[in-house]
């Protein structure tokens, strides 16, 4: 089991230098000259573009550029980005808050997606079951800034039950709105996982047994049937924590939260190429360690998974 | 030049709420008549992340310009209708218009409390204009002699002979040629003074910048980036702007879709641009909270004469019947509900000695039939290269131009009957880079926000030959001629009078095509009172009370 998780940490490694190497040249080759967006439509004079480019290592070809950057991360120096403020600074800044924006909304799709899930699932083709099957499809099928939009204006202005908007603080009943709309989808998701998958194994042989031996229907359905349904559930969440760290540029826009989506968004817009790196390869770390907590949870969910 | 970095990333999303807000404004139109606001309250206002550190010279862009304008003071400023007047200055004199002696304000201190002497200026402008310090406002101090030698590439040079310091109070200005309209430019925020320590360490200044202006950092680290930024006033200042509240806190929004939600729910006081997904309704939602107010910008389409078909008497002549094809009053009112108006010459309406009656100002009449015939008199000299067809770029990252050049697009089509579309570009800097590199493959739009409320200001940083922003490339050795005689008049008048001349020349010659005048559209929640907008858009935050 260590060794096993030792080797995942190392295969981290061609990883990082791979998807730093690979974004980096992405944005590398973005049509436009960087400096043109930090001059602006005047534009500045030769000089301090001359003076720019070497500030920002412009002037180098592309392979320096990129060794010298990973020089600066493996001296934990991310160097700066094009407003002169220091990467790291802004990546401690408003990765917490993106952190607790998504694991809000992890906790509110997995708790909800599951437990309406289980009941449908149990439930098959009752009204409950239909009823909750419409609802997610909608969900599905509505776009997101809609959602976004509306929840927004119906609960923030119209209603006045939160702000519409997040402050600096970001607290948690602030993140609740976006939490609720940034997991929605993904509720239906999960809820639909869940149900198809408990429908599957209601039917199961071994629930008909330990149903024979005269467990009580909770313990069945909890520990029996629940347990063995949610591997596909857990596979799907552990993606999703992924997904919603770098994936909730909407929601973030929507509701001003100033997190990790919006400032990804701002620095591909100014083609800052360090900023762009280190947060992408800041969520492809995420990605891997969130796949890896997954994989340790199904051995745990289904004993008959070992890792040696 | 200031651009706006206003984004409306989410603008077309935000049409789903068009339908519910246009029938839900429960606007209670609560606007008292009588003055004396509370001026204890704080205001909260709307902003964008400044782009670079606060140091006056190194700021090009509105966000930071907003809050630079507040925290410093310059030696003149300009009033709401972008008339100037003395703020640090006792006296600007001239005699020739080349050399200028000004005189300080005695007593007036930085909040560190630092006397503001003739080095705070002088030593500024040496700081903004050296190549080794690379400030991107540094054309600024073009004009003063000295500069070449100070800005040119790897130059280490550190100042500029033109300056000089007589004592406290006192320099002297020598400008490489006499220029009328240069007192006119120092109310901009690059030509403001600094403190001693701004030179210590510059980076750690631009994060609590120490001013002399009616506001203040509220405390260290009032710069809470790219979430908000807290002013309070500054007791010690005396001048036209002195604050009427207990601080403005501009709140830094990503999108003004969502800042206008914010403002309708009384979370936000002052909202400077109404967003275009709500132009149709806010008036409805504000009640009487709305202003609309017009001010020195204008929107144009620069042709480059690097263009085949745009060049010669021809290209002059299908650039003519270009502009009449645009029915300009349709579109203003049609896509902006009238929050624009169509253009009479290259400048602004606000500003002093605005005419819109120059000849040539026809040029920009909707003609439908005159286009026609003056689009076949150019083919008859030298017929239409088909095979480059017209595009029209814009930038589809900010600011939401999509909409009006397609209806652009279309007036030229149905009114001239040839081939022209948009061409978007993903970044504003792809669309500059081609633009600067001399490499667009069809015509651009470009705005124009006044820096100095000056005609000059719209004119020569544009077209004159091998001006940073000529993106057309016009080179017309008798307009260039005619700005310097402007700039050399002896009175703003005859200045205005001369400048006037040279817009005459490129309206006949119409290097780029002026579409509309812009106009701010702002809003205000029911917690303030008193919100007016300036020459510049901005809104004159220091009148602004709590009610």
């Amino acid at each position: 089991m260590t060794w096993y998780i030792v080797r995942r940490f190392l295969q981290l490694i061609p990883v990082f230098l791979g998807a730093t190497l690979l974004v980096y040249f992405l944005v590398f080759s973005l049509p436009g000259d960087a400096t043109a967006a930090i001059c602006g439509e005047r534009g500045c004079t030769p000089a301090v573009i001359a003076g720019l480019r070497e500030q920002y290592n412009l002037d180098q070809p592309f392979w320096i550029q990129y060794l010298l950057y990973l020089k600066g991360v493996l001296t934990f120096d991310l160097g700066t980005n094009f407003s002169g403020r220091p990467i790291a600074t802004i990546i401690a800044e408003v990765f917490p808050t993106t952190a607790k924006l998504a694991v809000m909304a992890l906790i509110l799709e997995a708790v909800f997606g599951i437990v309406f899930g289980l009941i449908a699932g149990l439930r098959k083709g009752r009204i409950f079951d239909s009823s909750v099957l419409v609802l997610s499809l909608i969900v599905i099928a509505v776009p997101i800034f809609v959602l976004g939009f509306l929840m927004q204006f119906l609960i923030g202005v119209k209603l006045e039950w939160a702000n519409p908007t997040v402050s600096g603080d970001a607290t948690i009943s602030e993140l609740l709105l976006p939490a609720v709309v940034l997991g929605l989808v993904s509720f239906a998701y999960v809820l639909r996982l869940t149900r198809t998958s408990i429908i599957e194994n209601v039917n199961a042989d071994y629930v008909r047994t330990a149903t024979a031996k005269g467990l009580s229907r909770k313990r069945v359905v909890v520990v029996h049937v629940l347990r063995n349904s949610l591997i596909p559930v857990v596979t799907f969440l552990g993606a999703d924590l992924g997904a919603l760290m770098g994936g909730a540029i909407v929601t973030e826009g929507i509701f001003n939260v100033n997190g990790v989506g919006n400032t990804l968004y701002r620095a591909v817009l100014n083609g800052d190429g360090p900023m762009v790196v280190s947060i992408v390869t800041f969520l492809i770390l995420i990605f891997c360690l969130a796949n890896l907590l997954v994989d340790l949870l199904y051995a745990w969910l289904d004993p008959r998974i070992r890792y040696a | 030049m200031r651009y706006t970095r206003s984004s409306t990333m989410l603008s077309v999303a935000a049409i789903a709420v068009l339908a519910l807000s246009a029938c839900g404004s429960d606007s209670d139109s609560s606007a008292d008549g009588g003055g004396g606001g509370d001026t204890e309250a704080v205001i909260v206002v709307d902003g964008s992340e400044p782009q670079n550190p606060l140091i006056p010279t190194s700021t090009n862009e509105v966000g930071g310009g907003a809050i630079l304008d507040l925290i410093f003071a310059g030696l003149v400023s300009y009033d709401a209708d972008g008339v100037s007047q003395n703020e640090v200055a006792e006296s600007i004199e001239t005699e020739d218009a080349q050399n200028y002696t000004i005189t300080l304000k005695e007593g007036q201190t930085f909040t560190n409390g630092d006397p503001v002497t003739a080095n705070s200026f002088v030593d500024a402008w040496n700081y903004g204009a050296a190549a080794k310090n690379a400030q991107l406002s540094s054309y600024f101090f073009e004009s003063i002699e000295g500069y070449d030698e100070a800005s040119a590439e790897g130059s280490e040079v550190e100042t500029m002979s033109g300056l000089e310091v007589v004592d406290d109070l006192t320099f002297t200005v020598a400008l490489s040629q006499p220029e009328s309209d240069w007192p006119l430019r120092l109310g901009y925020s690059a030509f403001a003074p600094l403190p001693a320590v701004a030179f210590d360490d510059p980076a750690a200044f631009g994060e609590n910048p120490i001013g002399n202006g009616p506001y203040m950092f509220a405390s260290e680290g009032a710069w809470q980036h790219n979430q908000q930024i807290e002013l309070v006033p500054n007791e010690d200042y005396e001048g036209p702007k002195e604050a009427q509240n207990g601080g403005i806190t501009f709140k830094i929004y990503q999108n003004d879709t969502t800042a206008y939600q914010d403002l309708i729910s009384d979370n936000l006081d002052v909202l400077k641009i109404i967003p275009t997904s709500d132009i149709k309704n806010f008036k409805n939602d504000l009640g009487e909270r709305w202003v609309e107010s017009p001010y020195a910008g204008n929107q144009t389409i620069a042709i480059p004469y690097y263009l085949p078909n745009w060049d010669g008497e021809a290209g002059k002549l299908r650039r003519q019947a270009l502009s009449m094809a645009i029915d300009r009053p349709e579109i203003t009112e049609v896509i902006f509900s009238n929050g624009r108006t169509p253009a009479e010459e290259f400048t602004a309406p606000v500003l002093d000695g605005y005419n819109p009656d120059l000849p040539g100002s026809e040029n920009l009449e909707f003609n439908p039939e005159e286009a026609r015939s003056l689009w076949e008199q150019a083919e008859e000299i030298e017929p239409y290269d088909e095979s480059e067809p017209l595009t029209i770029g814009y930038n589809a990252d900010k600011g939401d131009h999509k909409t009006w050049v397609e209806a652009v697009v279309n007036s030229i089509k149905n009114n001239l009957d040839i081939e022209v579309s948009g061409k978007p570009y993903a970044t504003f800097k792809e669309a500059r880079t081609e633009a600067t590199d001399g490499t667009l493959s069809g015509a651009l739009r470009s705005g124009w926000q006044a820096d100095y409320p000056s005609l000059y200001n719209f004119l020569g940083p544009i077209y004159a030959t091998g001006a940073g922003s000529n993106d057309a490339r016009y080179s017309n050795p008798e307009f260039d001629q005619k700005l310097t005689e402007g700039l050399a008049a002896t009175s703003v008048e005859e200045g205005n009078e001369i400048m006037n001349e040279a817009q005459e020349m490129i309206l006949d010659d119409l290097p780029a095509i002026p579409l509309w005048y812009q106009v701010a559209q702002g809003g205000w929640s029911n917690n303030v009172d008193g919100v007016e907008f300036g020459w510049n858009g901005v809104p004159l935050y220091y009148a602004i009370t709590g009610n």
